[in-house]
């Protein structure tokens, strides 16, 4: 017999997860989020998520048809950065903005780069933070059943008293998918169960800006305080869904210990003394800038190269 | 207590339901018997026979090449045929003397020894030596080497290699099962080698009937203790071997005696066993035929020098068409595309595949999810030792400590972007290895 067989060097077996399943995960755990900012905001929060998923994804097309490389739409990832681009902008913003985010978030931030897998920062929050800077008013007005008014976090920032079961249900005003705390929980559980992420970098990023606040927040122990801190702004989404973002964070054990907590600490420094009552997503982009960074210090010691099991 | 293991690793499919509740089936070869010259690590054999010549079974028919390297012995009686270059399994052509099987099975006759313990230590190395033992898991690295350390004093652990880790063998598994006074047996010869040295059967604990069995065989020897060890892969791989069974580590500059441990796999054990106690050279191994296109998955006491396609035939054919056939596990196998190749010392397995899980899929863009480092036994980033590779970038990849890759596989099969990581860092460590020759 000699009917040449396919031949090639071991391993002979894969696993089954693949990116596409991968991503397809992350858009499952997010609709939680996406259909609660659905029911909270309308049509208007519809059209916009519509919008941008539509603009990342022919964005994603048309620049590698037009660049002669793989069409790779198929694998979810301009889905992913099209869905959390939309739960980060406010549901009154015009759709022409989404436009322009989602094709920022995906031409300059991920294909020039190189793509998939290349991009420094997460496209989606680059894009909102490009947004955020391009069109600052639009960006930061917030209305709650059509009365435009502050978010609760910016209500505490200015000293006053918030209703945090308000807050983690999601009866505020804020991002599409921000808002409720509970709803971003069960897709974050829902993604821990399917092993796509783990604790670490979610873990000790909320724990060190708890720490953080703390010490530093004027406030001490103060639960509702803390509560507020917690559920109020981006910080769920983002230490959930974006700073977990794979390309984006360490691919080191300990770096990603690392980057959690310097998560932590930006994320406490821009809204404790910082202009603005939010500061997730600067935090998260600049702690993208440093994950090379984080990586070659944590580099882990090869096995038997320490010794001893202590 | 935790359970004995190792960080990192993975748990594929096993697939060793298929063949695992099969006893044992000897089987006689047809057509003519080939055998290689250079079946072990070292130097290859020389041939002391000439075409014409009439052998018998247990004939020596190529003498060790030097210290590190193996004699080979004739697996039946019959006539030499030539001395030609042949396709072995890992798809080069080497040199291997072709007998033809006269069906008598005529033998020379063994020096049996009542008493093992009236032999010297010399004179027991010398026995394993005159087999042609080598490492039956794989590797092939001559037996007697492995058991003559610069200093034998500092052996503390003789591991005997039971985890059989790689999804769908069972030949270990089998043969513990089987046979398992002669896996001690040998272990117990192996002991009267090293004053200091305790035995330890290391099984993983997907085996629990052997771990009985052997717990019983072994109660009567104070120096044998069975140790359980966790169900992952590669839990079978030397270095992860010896940290689960006594803590301590080496990486790829050290030997196993640096830490005061020598692995052998059961196979071989129980060929050290043969060899000493019944003068008997290697001649014979288990195989385990199986697969998703065998029909009759089996495992097989085979002559070797059998070809695989006799093998295939005697497991009932295949049920479909394979896609893939490959010597050995799906972990650490060579796919060969041609049947016509002889069984070796270290066959183990011949796997027919009816999906080919690697052409399967297109490679794409790393996505940095960190599987690769989570699966990494040797605690690598296999992903960036891989894009060094691609690059050929020497340096950082020795940097980056990717010479430490024991090439278990785990990063490849993990990936979900199914990269080919392991044969990246694969092909780059051959080629820094030839370059260190160079030099």
């Amino acid at each position: 017999m000699s009917d040449l067989k396919s031949v090639s060097s071991s391993p002979h077996i894969r696993d089954k997860a693949t990116t596409s399943f991968i991503m397809l995960m992350v858009v499952i755990a997010l609709l939680p989020a996406t259909v609660f900012g659905v029911i909270q905001f309308k049509l208007p929060a519809l059209s916009l998520i519509l919008v941008s998923v539509a603009t990342c994804v022919l964005t994603e097309y048309l620049y590698e048809k037009l660049m002669h490389r793989k069409i790779t739409i198929g694998d979810f990832s301009a889905v992913v950065t099209g869905l959390l681009l939309a739960l980060n902008l406010p549901p009154t913003l015009p759709w022409w903005i989404a436009v322009i985010g989602s094709v920022f978030a995906i031409l300059v931030v991920k294909q020039l780069f190189g793509g998939l897998g290349q991009n420094f920062m997460n496209p989606a929050l680059g894009a909102r933070c490009f947004l955020l800077i391009s069109f600052t008013a639009r960006m930061t007005s917030f209305a709650y059943d059509g009365v435009t008014g502050p978010t609760p976090l910016a209500v505490l920032k200015s000293g006053g008293g918030v209703n945090t079961l308000d807050m983690v249900i999601g009866r505020i005003p804020g991002t599409i998918g921000e808002t409720s705390v509970i709803a971003i929980m069960i897709g974050a559980i829902f993604l821990i169960l399917m092993g796509i992420i783990d604790l670490r970098i979610p873990g000790t990023y909320l724990v060190t800006f708890v720490v953080f606040l703390i010490i530093f927040g004027g406030h001490g122990f103060d639960m509702n305080y803390i509560t507020a801190q917690l559920a109020g702004g981006g910080l769920m989404l983002g230490a959930w869904f974006m700073a977990t973002d794979y390309v984006t964070s360490p691919i080191t054990k300990t770096g990603q210990i690392v980057y959690g907590i310097l998560l932590g600490v930006l994320t406490g420094v821009f809204r404790l003394f910082g202009p603005s009552a939010e500061g997730v997503s600067y935090a998260i982009i600049i702690s993208n800038l440093l994950v090379p960074l984080i990586e070659r210090i944590t580099l882990p010691k090869a096995f038997g190269k320490g010794g001893k099991r202590a | 207590m935790a359970r004995l293991t190792f960080k990192g690793g993975i748990h594929p499919y096993d697939g060793k339901d298929l063949s695992k509740d099969k006893a044992i089936v000897s089987v006689l070869p047809k057509g003519e018997l080939v055998f290689p010259l250079s079946q072990h690590i070292g130097a290859p054999a020389k041939p002391v026979v000439a075409k014409g010549d009439p052998v018998l079974r247990g004939q020596l028919i190529a003498e060790a090449g030097g210290f590190v390297s193996a004699p080979v012995h004739s697996s039946v009686s019959g006539t030499v045929k030539g001395i030609e270059p042949r396709l072995t399994v890992t798809g080069t052509l080497m040199d291997a003397i072709i007998i033809e099987n006269d069906g008598k099975y005529e033998e020379v006759p063994y020096e049996a020894v009542d008493d093992v313990s009236a032999l010297t230590k010399e004179e027991i190395i010398k026995r394993i030596q005159n087999a042609g033992i080598v490492g039956m898991g794989g590797a092939g690295f001559p037996t007697h080497v492995k058991l003559s350390p610069k200093e034998p004093e500092k052996i503390e652990y003789i591991i005997a290699n039971c985890a059989e880790c790689e999804p769908y063998l069972t030949s270990d598994y089998r043969r513990m099962l089987e046979e398992p006074e002669k896996l001690v047996g040998g272990l117990k010869v192996i002991l009267s080698l090293f004053d200091n040295a305790k035995g330890i059967l290391a099984v993983e604990d997907n085996k629990p009937d052997c771990i009985t069995l052997l717990k019983q065989v072994a109660k009567d020897e104070p120096r044998i203790e069975v140790k359980a060890l966790k169900t992952k892969y590669p839990q079978g791989a030397e270095r992860m071997l010896i940290y689960a069974a006594t803590d301590r580590m080496i990486n790829s500059s050290m030997l196993p005696a640096d830490a005061g441990c020598i692995v052998n796999n059961v196979d071989t054990i129980v060929a050290v066993y043969k060899a000493v106690v019944e003068g008997k050279p290697l001649m014979e191994r288990i195989v385990t035929v199986t697969g998703d296109a065998i029909k009759d998955p089996r495992n097989f006491c085979v002559h070797t020098g059998t070809i695989y396609a006799e093998l295939i035939d005697e497991a009932g054919g295949f049920k479909q068409e394979p896609a893939k056939i490959v010597s050995g596990g799906p972990m650490m196998g060579f796919g060969i595309y041609d049947l016509n190749v002889p069984t070796t010392k270290t066959s183990s397995a011949l796997l027919c595949m009816t999906k080919d899980e690697i052409a399967m899929y297109e490679p794409s863009n790393c996505i940095n999810c960190g599987r690769c480092v989570e699966g990494c036994p040797e605690h690598l980033i296999p992903s960036r030792l891989a894009d060094y590779a691609e690059h050929y970038d020497e340096a950082a990849f020795q940097k980056w400590d990717g010479m430490e890759c024991c090439e278990c596989g785990c990063c490849s099969f993990v990936c979900p972007a199914k990269r080919c990581l392991t044969q990246s860092i694969k092909s780059m460590r051959k080629m820094i290895l030839a370059n260190r020759k160079k030099k």
